[in-house]
């Protein structure tokens, strides 16, 4: 293309922007901006929409300052820490940590670190819990290397010294004392192309910006400014829920179309119906602190009189033909409150109150459990399970396997496995793996059995078999957004949050 | 849950590992946790503690692969002269029961008595409950004299060197002073007396459930015949836990010997005893609860593979099998004898109908409008940190207790997560309109309530923005709402008030105040909406 239609070619596309620029384009940025009196950003993006035509090169070099953080403006005017302390030392000294600490009037850490780097420096000595002085007063009143950083802030990476720099990697691990700022500075050259077209005076009659009073008196020989078509956009973002209430959204449809009844209970719960109905033992080591959250100081009701004898007799002797697991059954045990370790105790829940004429029936709740363990990549103290029972005198076994095989076929796994398992409160029981064709191995989901009698006859008042299933939830919610890490289901990191995958 | 690993050349001196018998040892209810030229670790559930050994594992699992079915049998010679124990009646305050028996003709190498160490801890972890339950003892007979009595004692009267010491203690200096003392020194505190072994020459054998003599508690190479006890409070686990090893270490090649327990009055016992327990089986429950329809002779065949035998309707259980309560416990060994990869699974054909529960309906309507409004929803922890409680300046905490992270207040606000969400991405990019449906908690006269909260929270924005969200809600929700101003703490004076349906409060909206910005560290203005959800609910349910 000939030189002079490019140019004609680009000049039809300006934006407003660029014309304002371009009579200025042979000056440096401060001078466009003090003429044009626009503001840097809309500098920046006119220089790099002329860069995309060509006209100019645009380089960005980064540079970082390093400026006062809260902390830090604070202790330029009242001093740093370790100089309060030192004061204090110069006038009492040895002092006990004690006492020091009372009189610094310094907070835990801040008296902490001041100990620190005073004995880095070997101004003090401390023995026996005492601090003693071990300079001279010469030494003493020196300004220290990060004291004289701090009033020469703020300062250019680049430029620092090397006592600065030493004063900057002390500083830098204290609280808020120093910020690093990064700053991008821009500068460009003109192409051969932008050296014809600055510095003049661009006159455009096209029409930037179609407006209603446009349409109105449209006449046919306007012309629109052409736009770059080629040009990134600004990225926007939708609103979106959160990745593991879709999935439990999901999860929840498809109970609801296999003709299960949602359940929903209260997240705290009577250590009764988290273990005591579900035949767990009193001294079973789930029911330990290291396990369980107990709630501190409050202690639940117990169901009515009828259930709670039936469940005591369980534990203690056993109902119908059961052994039970013969010791005394504690009912202030039972009135302990928990975060419920896992939704099964909605099931018990229902058994008691559901009535006999309302069978058969099936049930289904995805929720909230808890224990307490630590936090690293594959431990939290917060899961999400997704509960089932179907009551039915000829429900059995086979059935069991079938609605789980179902569930999770429609939560996209197409090869199940079962394996024997054991839970205090089912029998037969087992667990449900499924096959991960990328990975090549098994999943285990969790467990699901039939409840034992022991369960369901203080419950419900006779043995009709109860199928139930609790499978972990967040497994297959990590497995299908890819997610590593567990820690990730709850950090809620906006950016992630906005960008995650349909 | 406890996992158990054996040497691979050990086991394979038993059963060879194919790719066959991997599959067949996660289908017997012990999933195979790894495989490697050395060993092989396996998960034993907590019910079944007679797998916990190598010995007691091969046994059951031959059977299972179809070797050496049916139920073992061991055979227990009587006592001899001598093979007393005298049970005094003040351990019954303090740790009631025992069983004892001696084992004879053992003999020993490092690798089995490293395996004899090993089923004692793990007894003591699982079934013992931390020694709790049931504690074990296993001396050798050589240094002992017997009889022996079992009986309580002051602690001051209690004196030996107890195992890896060298110095004579009593019972209070082993308590404060001795690793495994100070480690189990809880399961004696408040007694009076301690339990302890002695023999006839009055020597102390040990103080169970802490620790044994040095002088009589170790066995080593030389070590042909040993006393073994179990103490506790359960007497059919404290019997349970001596069959078990007793039958462990005859698998290794020792001859069992009974041991006769002398009560007051003149009562008396033999233990080990190893007689089966028998228990009513109907072919019918069996099926019936399966789902398949198996024979009488099937269901012997099958309860042979898993060490049961099984005549005229009644199986008979072996003597260290801990787990059977009931009938269902023998169903579930069928079942899985059976296969449970050969089971058919069916879906049921039982008709019922599905049913939403109202709020979890409305929750979800709501979240779709505010995601229609361009927010962005979040999911935070149920409880808060301690110092987070304090920087809002909350005094009434529900607190859970020994909490293994920071996280150990029940969160009474969803206003503490949302700040702690945005001071979290406070580096990301700006707007940022957050949302949470969740559970809020309170105490109201010592009971904890639960509720159901909304919280809008936005960044940066003013009351009129938050004001506006509020006023669509309320239009699509059908609620007619109120405001009065308000002092909260953490809001700014003149730009919050209390939302009001009629007479009732159910929240509150404003501009989040500096100071508590700044002690999140937090550098952008934020107004937030923050409402129970229980009147919506409410409101919501009459207008359908």
């Amino acid at each position: 293309m000939p030189e002079h239609k490019a140019l004609d070619n680009v000049i039809d596309s300006l934006s407003p922007l660029e014309i304002k620029i371009i009579p200025f384009l042979n000056k440096d940025i401060k001078t466009i901006q003090e003429r044009t009196q626009l503001d840097e950003t809309s500098i920046i993006r006119a220089l790099h929409f002329l860069e995309n035509k060509n006209m100019v090169v645009v380089h960005t070099t980064k540079r970082r300052t390093i400026n006062l953080g809260t902390n830090g403006i604070y202790y330029r005017k009242n001093h740093l820490p370790e100089r309060n302390l030192l004061t204090l030392l110069e006038k009492q000294s040895p002092i006990s940590i004690e006492e020091a600490k009372k009189l610094s009037k310094l907070s835990d850490n801040e008296f902490k670190v001041s100990l620190g780097v005073l004995k880095n420096k070997a101004l003090i000595i401390i023995k026996n819990e005492k601090i003693q002085l071990n300079a001279s007063k010469e030494e003493i009143i020196k300004k220290t290397l990060e004291e004289k950083f701090l009033e020469n802030l703020p300062l250019d990476e680049d430029s620092l010294t090397s006592e600065q720099k030493y004063a900057l990697e002390k500083l830098k691990g204290r609280k808020d004392i120093i910020e690093i700022k990064e700053k991008s500075e821009i500068s460009f050259e003109l192409t051969n192309l932008g050296k014809e077209i600055a510095g003049k005076e661009i006159k455009s009659d096209l029409i930037e910006e179609l407006t209603p009073e446009i349409i109105s008196s449209w006449t046919k020989n306007k012309r629109f400014r052409k736009y770059d078509l080629y040009s990134d956009v600004p990225r926007i973002y939708g609103g979106r829920k959160h990745f593991v209430n879709e999935g439990i959204k999901k999860a929840r449809r498809i109970w609801l179309d296999m003709g299960f009844a949602e359940m929903t209970e209260s997240k705290t719960v009577s250590s009764f119906w988290n273990f005591d109905a579900l035949f767990t033992a009193q001294d079973h080591p789930v029911r330990d602190l290291h396990d369980t959250f107990f709630i501190k100081n409050t202690y639940s009701e117990l169901p009515e009189k009828s259930i709670v004898l039936k469940v005591k007799e369980a534990h203690e002797k056993g109902v119908g033909k059961s052994k039970g697991w013969s010791y005394k059954w504690d009912e202030k045990e039972a009135r302990k409150i928990v975060l419920r370790t896992h939704t099964t105790c909605l099931s018990a829940k229902k058994l008691s109150t559901i009535k006999k004429n309302e069978l058969p029936a099936k049930f289904f709740a995805i929720g909230k459990c808890f224990r307490n363990e630590t936090l690293d990549w594959s431990h939290g103290f917060e899961f999400n399970q997704s509960e089932g029972i179907i009551i039915d005198k000829n429900a059995n076994f086979m059935h069991l396997l079938g609605c789980l095989k179902e569930f999770f076929r429609k939560m996209g796994f197409e090869k199940i496995r079962f394996t024997p398992s054991y839970f205090p409160y089912t029998e037969p029981s087992l667990e449900v793996s499924v096959w991960h064709p990328e990975k090549n191995i098994w999943l285990e989901l969790g467990g699901a059995g039939i409840f034992r009698p022991e369960v369901v006859i203080p419950l419900l008042g006779e043995n009709i078999p109860v199928l139930a299933w609790g499978p972990g939830f967040d497994r297959m919610l990590m497995d299908h957004y890819q997610i590593k890490d567990l820690r990730e289901m709850y950090e809620n990191d906006i950016n992630k949050l906005r960008k995650i995958k349909i | 849950m406890a996992s158990v690993k054996f040497q691979r050349k050990e086991f394979e001196k038993h059963i060879k590992i194919t790719k066959e018998v991997e599959e067949k040892i996660s289908l017997f209810g012990t999933p195979l946790q790894s495989l490697n030229n050395e060993e092989i670790e396996i998960e034993i559930y907590p019910n079944r503690p007679d797998l916990l050994s190598m010995h007691g594992f091969i046994r059951s699992f031959k059977a299972f692969l179809g070797k050496d079915e049916s139920l073992k049998k061991y055979s227990v010679s009587k006592p001899e002269k001598n093979y007393l124990v005298m049970i005094d009646q003040s351990v019954k305050e303090v740790r009631p029961f025992t069983s004892c028996a001696i084992m004879k003709n053992l003999s020993l190498d490092n690798e089995k008595i490293k395996e004899i160490i090993n089923i004692q801890e793990k007894l003591h972890a699982t079934i013992g409950r931390n020694r709790k339950k049931v504690a074990i003892g296993i001396y050798p007979l050589e240094k002992i004299a017997l009889p022996i009595t079992y009986k309580a004692l002051s602690p001051q009267d209690i004196k030996f060197i107890p195992l890896e010491s060298e110095k004579e203690m009593n019972a209070l200096q082993i308590l404060q002073k001795h690793p495994a003392g100070r480690a189990y020194s809880h399961l004696l505190e408040g007694y009076k007396k301690f339990p302890v072994f002695i023999d006839s020459k009055m020597n102390i054998l040990s103080m169970p459930p802490i620790i044994n003599s040095n002088e009589t508690g170790k066995i080593n190479e030389s070590t042909k015949e040993v006393f073994i006890e179990c103490s506790g409070f359960n007497k059919e686990v404290v019997n349970k836990t001596l069959n078990l090893i007793v039958t462990t270490l005859a698998d290794i090649g020792g001859k069992i010997y009974s041991m006769e327990l002398v009560y007051e009055k003149r009562n008396r016992e033999i233990t080990p005893n190893l007689t089966s327990e028998k228990i009513k089986i109907s072919l019918e429950n069996i099926n019936k609860l399966l789902g398949i329809s198996l024979k009488e002779s099937e269901v012997e065949r099958l309860l042979k593979k898993m060490g049961i035998d099984y005549k005229n309707k009644t199986a008979q259980i072996p003597a260290w099998r801990t787990d059977i309560l009931h009938e269902v416990d023998i169903i579930e060994d069928i079942a899985i004898a059976y296969g449970y990869n050969k089971f058919i699974p069916e879906i049921p054909n039982i008709y019922t109908s599905s049913e939403e529960q109202h709020e979890e309906k409305i929750k979800e309507k709501l979240s779709d409008v505010l995601v229609g409004l361009g927010l962005i929803e979040i999911s935070s922890y149920h409880l808060i940190k301690e110092r987070e409680a304090q920087i809002m300046r909350i005094k009434e905490k529900i607190e859970v207790e020994n909490s293994k992270t920071e996280y150990k207040i029940l969160r009474l606000n969803l206003l503490i997560p949302a700040l702690r969400i945005l001071s979290e991405n406070k580096d990301h990019e700006y707007p940022q309109k957050i949302f949470e449906i969740g559970t809020t908690f309170s105490l109201s006269k010592n009971k904890i309530r639960e509720n159901e909260s909304l919280i809008i929270a936005l960044s940066p924005s003013n009351f009129t923005e938050a004001k506006q969200i509020l006023d669509y809600i309320a239009e699509l929700f059908y609620f007619d709402y109120s405001i009065k101003e308000s002092l909260h703490p953490n809001l700014i004076n003149g730009r919050n008030a209390k939302i009001m349906i009629k007479n009732n409060e159910i929240g509150y909206i404003g501009e989040v105040a500096p100071e508590t910005l700044r002690a999140w560290n937090i550098k952008m203005p934020i107004s937030v909406i923050e409402i129970s959800l229980e009147e919506i609910f409410k409101i919501a349910s009459l207008s359908g």
